[in-house]
Parts: structure tokens; sequence; C-alpha cells
């Protein structure tokens, strides 16, 4: 499968999660494709946090706003109702659970629903932005990525090995090979992509996967 | 009363070497970008900025970085700057990496003169190493400390004479906590009026925190990352 397939994939389960009424924060990245999959018949705010709800799509050509955009810099649009506010503010309303939904990728994923996403020793250093803060506070923290590295390494792991995000904090993993439920137990495969056996699933995954009774073809 | 000075230049006069400067922006949105241009042209070094990152290595923050002025960054994101992220890698420049809620938290408390707070963010991280963590109803939490600055160089919209501020869409971000956490805060608008002409319900920042206030000019307002949509026929 082509990464944009996967990804696209990922992105159409995610928004299947999606409610009427929900305040939701998307992540840079492939989190951000969520919002052109909402579906029809339900309003959902989208939160960005450097200060806006209800964030519109990309603005037409010739629209584009500098004093516009979402926390990946990238410039959008407003929805009616939309409203601003400060970065105080922006982030007492994620610590204060209440963001509904939070959707991030991850580089590492594990058993216990550890989370690390910012940084790699020696090699990489970012910056943390708001995912520390979003990790801790929404009430319902999605991790959406691609199941497998680009060298195919695992992702889904026993203990996480990077510096971590936030302890115990992943409720959902949507990857391209399934769906997953982060349980006291451990790992729980919900769903599985068309195709795939969970012996494959698993082979992919350093964590040990529980097989769920009702385990379901992932609806695309 | 009028806190309106003739220009960026007069405006910066007394920021010193060693100064510590909160700068309002989210990337480039939302800078001060006619108090930056005076703080790089006055050459002032040392310096100790906190903002949430440091704009591209040719816009913003990222001109005084470029230049040697900034002794230390506390901000939460070097990514988009590649002077920041590789001096960051490298230690030649003192960073402070901080969780977003934190860091707006902490520049919030330090203008509500609130010493120190917990949150749950960065718990069982390396940001925890060295805090004192405490458990509340069963969830542990961090011991964060305010953060104060000699002065804060704040974006408005509309201002008036006064110093009343009111913002735009959200170049808003961290412009309205950081005019309360400097001693000396000192903003630029893109347009002042007299006092009166704001409406007092959307009045942003109350005038109190606001000491210095120049009319921008010259906006440049450079967009990091265009994404457009195409238009549909009709649309």
């Amino acid at each position: 499968m082509k990464d944009q397939d996967k990804r696209m994939l990922i992105a159409r389960r995610v928004a299947r999660e999606l409610r009427d009424g929900y305040y939701v924060n998307l992540g840079i990245g492939l989190p951000t494709l969520v919002s052109n999959l909402v579906p029809p018949g339900i309003e959902v705010v989208l939160q960005s946090e450097n200060g806006m709800l209800g964030v519109g799509p990309y603005p037409y050509e010739g629209e584009e706003d500098a004093d516009l955009i979402n926390a990946g810099k990238e410039t959008v649009s407003e929805i009616p109702g939309c409203c601003y506010f400060n970065s105080a503010d922006s982030f007492a309303m994620i610590r204060g659970g209440h963001i509904d939904m939070a959707v991030m990728g991850a580089m590492e994923v594990d058993e216990r629903g550890n989370i690390a996403n910012w940084m790699v020793p020696g090699k990489l250093i970012k910056g943390m932005g708001g995912a520390m803060d979003l990790v801790a506070g929404a009430r319902c923290l999605y991790v959406a990525m691609e199941h497998t590295t680009h060298d195919g390494g695992p992702k889904i792991l026993k203990q996480c090995r990077l510096p971590l995000t936030g302890l115990a904090a992943v409720n959902f993993i949507v990857t391209e090979m399934g769906f997953m439920r982060l349980t006291p137990q451990g790992i729980l495969l919900e769903e599985i992509a068309p195709g795939l056996s969970f012996e494959q699933v698993q082979a992919a995954t350093e964590a040990t996967l529980l097989r769920s009774p009702h385990l379901r073809e992932m609806p695309a | 009363m009028n806190k309106l000075v003739r220009g960026a230049d007069d405006a910066v006069a007394d920021i010193a070497n060693g100064a510590v400067l909160m700068i309002g922006g989210f990337g480039l949105s939302g800078n001060p970008e006619n108090l930056l241009q005076a703080l790089h042209k006055k050459g002032v070094t040392n310096l100790t900025v906190i903002s949430n990152n440091a704009g591209i290595e040719s816009e913003g923050i990222g001109v005084l970085l470029a230049a040697g002025q900034i002794r230390k960054m506390i901000s939460t994101y070097v990514g988009e700057n590649k002077i920041f992220e590789q001096r960051t890698r490298e230690g030649t420049l003192e960073t402070e990496l901080v969780p977003q809620g934190t860091f707006a938290e902490r520049i919030r408390a330090g203008g509500a003169g609130i010493p120190a707070f917990f949150t749950p963010a960065g718990v069982g991280t390396p940001i925890a190493q060295g805090k004192e963590t405490r458990d509340f109803d069963g969830r542990p939490y961090l011991l964060e400390h305010w953060l104060r600055a000699d002065f804060a160089l704040i974006k408005a919209y509309r201002a008036d004479r006064w110093g009343n501020l009111t913002y735009r869409k959200t170049a808003r971000n961290f412009n309205p906590i950081m005019a309360t956490a400097a001693r000396v805060t000192i903003a630029e608008a893109e347009e002042v009026v007299e006092p009166g002409g704001l409406d007092p319900e959307c009045i942003v920042t109350p005038g109190i925190y606001v000491q210095r206030l120049i009319q921008g000019a010259a906006y440049r307002k450079p967009i990091e990352r265009r994404t457009i949509r195409k238009r549909e026929p009709g649309q």
C-alpha cells in the first residue's frame, strides 16, 4: 500500500469516531487529514491550540491571511461560530478536560499507553509544542500513525525507548493494519484491515496484542 | 496620560545587553515586527528570549538568533528554524524547552502574582527531572514556576493612547498574557486611536498592563505555510 493510501485509510477510520457536538484537537500531519472527512449530518468544532475554536478548511487562493493559521502554521479559514482566545485559555481548555478527542501522531506507543513523539536523543530535537499538555488533558487520545517505521521496524512496543511525551495517555491506536484499544490488560485488537490475519498484525507489532472476541474487519 | 512614543527605536532605547524579553507571536504570526527590527538594529546582545518558537532563519526572532544577539531561549518548539535546531543540538545556545501549555501558564502566573502551580503535563517525561511531583486525588502533578521578564514586546491590532489593546484572529496567541508578565510592556499596533475609540466590551488587554505604545508601520506579515484549496466553478 502506498504511504498516501495508508494515511487516508487511517484518517477515514479516525473520522468514524467523530460524534455530533465534539470539540476536537487534530495534530499536525496525518491527523489534519481528518478535518476533511467529518461525516455528513454532524457538527464538530476543531480546536487549534494557538487560540481558535471553529477552524475551517484551507482558504481559497487570494484569501490567505497571515493572522489566521493553525498550530501547524498553515493558513486556514473561519467557520461561522468560530472564536479566538489567548494561549493560556487555549491550554486551560485542553488541560481542564474540555477537549472531547485529540488525535496525534507518534514515534512510539507501548502496552501501558505511554507515548513518545517529541525527540530522538542525538538526532532530532523539535520540541514538544503542545503535545505534553494534550496527552495529559484530552478526554480521549487517539494515536493515528503508520503501523511500522519506514524501515519496517515496530512502533507499537512493549515499552517505549524514546523520551516520553506522556504516561498512560493513549486510549486508541489507529493504523493501516487495525484499530486498537488500550485496556488495563494490554492492547486489544478490535478491528483488522481487510486481507490481513491477526498473526500478520502481531508480527508487525512488538507488544503482545490481545485478540478481541469481537474482532472484525476495519471499515474503510 | 499618553503612552504613545515616537517610534520603535525610542521604544526599545532602554533595552540593555542581557535583558530578559518576552516576545509575542506563534511563529511569525502576531510578531511585533517593528520592535524586532529596532532591537536588531540596536544590536543588543546576551538576550534571554521567552517566545513560543523562533520564527524562520530570515524572519522574526530568527533574525536576532542568526545575528548572535540571543544567549538563551525559553520556547516550546525549535522546528522550522534550522539555526535554532542546530544550535540547540550542538549546545551553543542555551535552550529551555517547555510544554506549550505549561509555558503559557507560567507566563499567565507571572502576570497574576502566582509564583508556582501544579500541572499534569510532563509527568513521567524528561521535563519532570528535578521537579517536585505531588499527588492530588490520586494523580501526579508537576510543580512549575512562573515566568517574568524585564520587557514584553507585543503585537496588537488596534490600540488606544492609554494602551488598551485588541488583537486580530490567531495573531492574538501569547501576546495578551505576555503583556501582563513584564516590568515594562511595549506594544505596537496597526492602528492607534483616541481613548473611547475602542468598544470597551471588546478590549482584550486592559491598558494597565501596557507602559509604551507605538504606531506600527509597513507590516509585511510573512506566511510560513501557505495552504489553499481550489475554487470550484461558481464559488
